[in-house]
């Protein structure tokens, strides 16, 4: 029952979203605008229906409803409830309903923020959704339909992937990440949109799609991030980034988005770069559906691709398709997306932003490249290769140095230019915050070149980007006489976007510095005790106390119980961990982190003796781990503080 | 054509090929660090076959754990074992302790260099776990492995 009516539900969103998408060209060919209207109904009927079948497929799942195959696949009656309803998004079919769920969510929200909006730009773009959906439609009634019938109907199932019911960021990282992602189809959908109405020359539709743009890339920040804390947690090397394709599928098109975010305010101030900014919306929303073929296809196979199956070749289709039809419309309106000015002098902020648009893109590039090759050389040569982290490292670390110093260069400098003097008058200053930076990294005991490039631009950026707030309320003070929290607020008030920018700049040094330090400074021990002996670590005795297990309803848990001591004076105890999942040849470790602001200290427990005389367990000392999860919050917070409508604003936006 | 419009239109041409040389040297860069970079995945008997050029370069290794190679010495952290493929087999040696539940006949990659002692040093080794539910055997599941542990009761 619960299956028949996902099912259906999932056969009648395809044909509803097929009926929205050709009442387009039918109304354009007829001359009836009026039956937009329909596309209208079509995108809330779709969200609907979509609703319908995720809530059955969710149904299914709590209700353990095993005669409905993706329950059969992923679900299991000793499962706790939270990771039965989170294995929504745990294998293929599932993840692609969530994904089309959340699709069909944004079209909605894009025609009721827009309701009152007159023309056909929002139509368009809803439409434009509409086709997207399509695919995804196709994709689950086809190659990943959830709703199989399973029968004999089994009395149990496996229970969800162990590494994703091991920890609680599962139930966050994938629904921010799809959001994100799915997200940026938004500002494709209103950048087509505006290609076909012919309004790609005004500035609604950059308006429009700016903003989305920011939503998406604020919740694709906040799962990077917490993908991270996933990996940190859980996977139990003490790192939190591989340069694994899932991990670079999801960073590609923030990188992209990202660029977007600057090139858009040169072309708002400016009037330049449409072209290069279109390109930007069309390859970012390119590069989610080529992140979605690498994780789901199963063609990389990582810690992620968990899922293996032949959608790939749709995927491949319809990115073809996109690209295709992208080049097309893009070239047609190519002659009218010609710049009407020219960029400013070289010291200026027009510079910057073009600078960091070129090593935005680079970045890009580099990361495509070094994702893709496995699979080209695998298929062209039949040899089987993969890229390395020392690539990755090579290539990147210099862009993201320059970056860390353009954004103290960028906001120091005005739009068109300035003269020398003036330049050497806003450039110099910060130099103090570059020294200062310096001291303190040597003081730390950092000596690896590249952290200590990190410290000397993001330095240099801190000091450069705090110098413009304290410009903005030192003069606020002075004009009006605020105090200068009062200040502060307004100014902020004034300008969100330019200060919530900068909000995430500095969110964005602050990541930049704790993995610096926490990779230069990084300290690991391993060594097998027996109960009673210790180990020492970065000035932490390290003490097994005891090798014990326990039954826990869907898994079996062995730890080393560990005391932490400095000084002979006991800190806390701790316990790392192997989960034994009845499914899963290998135990899944679950290591132990005690964090502080001044770094984390993370134990694994690598291997013990069945009778318990012994335990393996590896240490490692990281410095400043935490504050890439704060700084991470606080990109999330300048993202907020830029997005929240200012009251003129919300009037304009009515009206 | 006035001759501010020839300067732009210069000034343009020469920004166009200062880009496209930037873009070639990038491409050039990167393609250049691919090919330092690109670690080969090879089996035993494909390393074997590489001959000379199989030695001293990072390779991943993969195959299974040749039954009865095992040896664990605790007081030297020392790890050797044989890797083979059914047709070739190279020894490898790894240092620390070897991964919980790590058996004969389990698939392994281990990444690291092949020394002309005919000796692969390993400096990672991973387990290669397949996903499919396979139900556990009896004698299999760590509560019957690890059952004094378990009467340790809980904590």
């Amino acid at each position: 029952m619960t299956r028949l009516i996902g099912l259906d539900a999932l056969w009648l969103s395809l044909a509803v979203s097929l009926f929205g998408v050709l009442l387009v060209p039918a109304a354009i060919i007829r001359r009836r605008p009026e039956w937009l209207a329909w596309t209208r109904s079509a995108v809330y009927t779709n969200f609907a229906l979509l609703t319908l079948a995720a809530g059955a497929m969710v149904y299914g799942l709590v209700a353990h409803d095993f005669s409905i195959s993706y329950v059969a696949q992923v679900g299991s009656r000793a499962t706790p409830l939270l990771f039965t309803v989170i294995s929504l998004w745990g294998a293929l079919e599932g993840s692609i309903l969530f994904w089309a769920w959340v699709l069909a969510f944004y079209a909605a929200a894009v025609l009721w923020v827009n309701r009152d909006r007159e023309g056909t730009l929002v139509p368009y773009a809803s439409a434009v959704i509409l086709a997207v959906a399509v695919f995804f439609g196709i994709l689950l009634v086809g190659p990943a339909n959830p709703f199989h019938l399973v029968s004999p109907v089994p009395p149990d199932g496996p229970g969800p992937n162990p590494l994703l019911q091991n920890h609680i960021l599962m139930a966050v990282h994938p629904p921010l990440l799809y959001l994100g992602y799915v997200g940026l189809t938004v500002p494709f959908a209103f950048a087509v949109a505006a290609m076909l109405n012919g309004e790609v020359l005004q500035d609604h539709w950059v308006v429009l799609a700016r903003r989305w743009t920011l939503v998406a890339w604020a919740l694709l920040s906040a799962a990077i991030i917490a993908g991270m804390w996933w990996s940190y947690e859980v996977l139990g090397w003490g790192g939190y980034w591989a340069w694994d394709p899932v991990e670079n599928a999801s960073f590609m098109p923030w990188l992209t988005a990202t660029a977007y975010l600057h090139s858009v305010m040169v072309q708002e101030r400016r009037g330049l770069l449409r072209l290069w900014t279109l390109n930007l919306v069309v390859a970012t929303f390119v590069l989610t559906i080529l992140g979605t073929f690498l994780t789901r296809s199963g063609i990389v196979s990582s810690v992620h691709a968990f899922t293996q199956g032949t959608i790939g070749w749709y995927f491949l289709a319809f990115i073809g398709v996109v690209l295709v039809a992208a080049l097309v419309l893009v070239a047609g309106n190519s002659d009218r997306l010609k710049s009407e000015g020219q960029l400013g002098g070289v010291i200026s902020r027009d510079t910057v932003f073009l600078l960091n648009n070129l090593l935005l893109t680079a970045f890009t590039f580099t990361v495509l490249v070094g994702t893709l090759f496995p699979l080209v050389a695998e298929a062209a040569r039949g040899v089987k290769v993969s890229v390395g982290e020392p690539f990755f490292n090579r290539m990147t670390l210099p862009i993201c140095v320059a970056l860390l110093f353009l954004m103290g260069v960028g906001p120091a400098l005005p739009w068109r230019g300035v003269s020398n003097d003036e330049a050497r008058s806003r450039l110099l200053p910060p130099a103090v915050g570059a020294a200062l930076a310096l001291v303190i990294a040597l003081m730390s005991g950092v000596r690896m070149p590249y952290a200590l490039l990190a410290w000397v631009s993001a330095g240099y950026a801190i000091a450069a980007v705090l110098r413009e707030y304290q410009r903005g309320v030192g003069g606020r003070m002075r004009a009006r006489g605020e105090r200068w929290l009062v200040a502060l607020v307004r100014l902020v008030r004034g300008n969100r976007r330019r200060y919530g920018g900068f909000l995430s700049h500095i969110g964005v040094f602050v990541v930049a510095l704790a993995i610096a330090t926490s990779s230069a400074l990084r300290r690991e021990h391993e060594q097998t005790l027996r109960p009673g002996e210790s180990m020492s670590l970065a000035g932490f005795e390290i003490r097994l106390d005891k090798v014990s297990g326990r039954e826990e309803p869907q898994r079996a848990v062995i730890g080393a119980a560990v005391t932490i001591l400095r000084g002979g004076a006991v800190l806390r105890r701790m316990e790392p961990r192997m989960n034994f999942y009845p499914t899963q040849q290998s135990p899944v470790p679950t290591p132990d982190v005690r964090s502080t602001p001044a770094g984390d200290l993370y134990l694994t427990l690598m291997a013990f003796r069945p009778d318990g005389t012994t335990a393996t367990i590896k240490a490692i000392h990281e410095p400043l781990v935490p504050w890439i999860w704060i700084g991470g919050m606080i990109v999330i917070l300048g993202a907020l503080v830029a997005l929240w409508p200012t009251p003129a604003r919300a009037t304009e936006a009515a009206a | 054509m006035t001759a501010s419009t020839t300067a732009r239109t210069r000034r343009r041409r020469g920004a166009g090929i200062a880009i496209a040389v930037l873009v070639a040297a990038f491409a050039w860069m990167v393609f250049g660090g691919l090919d330092k970079n690109v670690v080969f995945f090879l089996t035993p008997a494909e390393l074997a076959a590489k001959g000379n050029d199989g030695y001293e370069v990072p390779v991943r290794l993969g195959g299974q754990v040749k039954p009865g190679t095992i040896k664990w010495d605790d007081r030297t952290r020392d790890l050797r074992f044989a890797v083979t493929d059914g047709s070739g087999e190279i020894l490898v040696h790894s240092t620390g302790a070897p991964p919980q539940m790590f058996r004969d006949g389990m698939g392994v990659v281990v990444e690291g260099k092949y020394g002309r002692d005919g000796v692969f040093r390993s400096s990672s080794l991973m387990v290669k776990h397949s996903n499919e539910y396979r139900a556990p055997k009896a004698g299999e599941r760590p509560q019957d492995m690890y059952k004094t542990l378990m009467q340790g009761g809980k904590t």
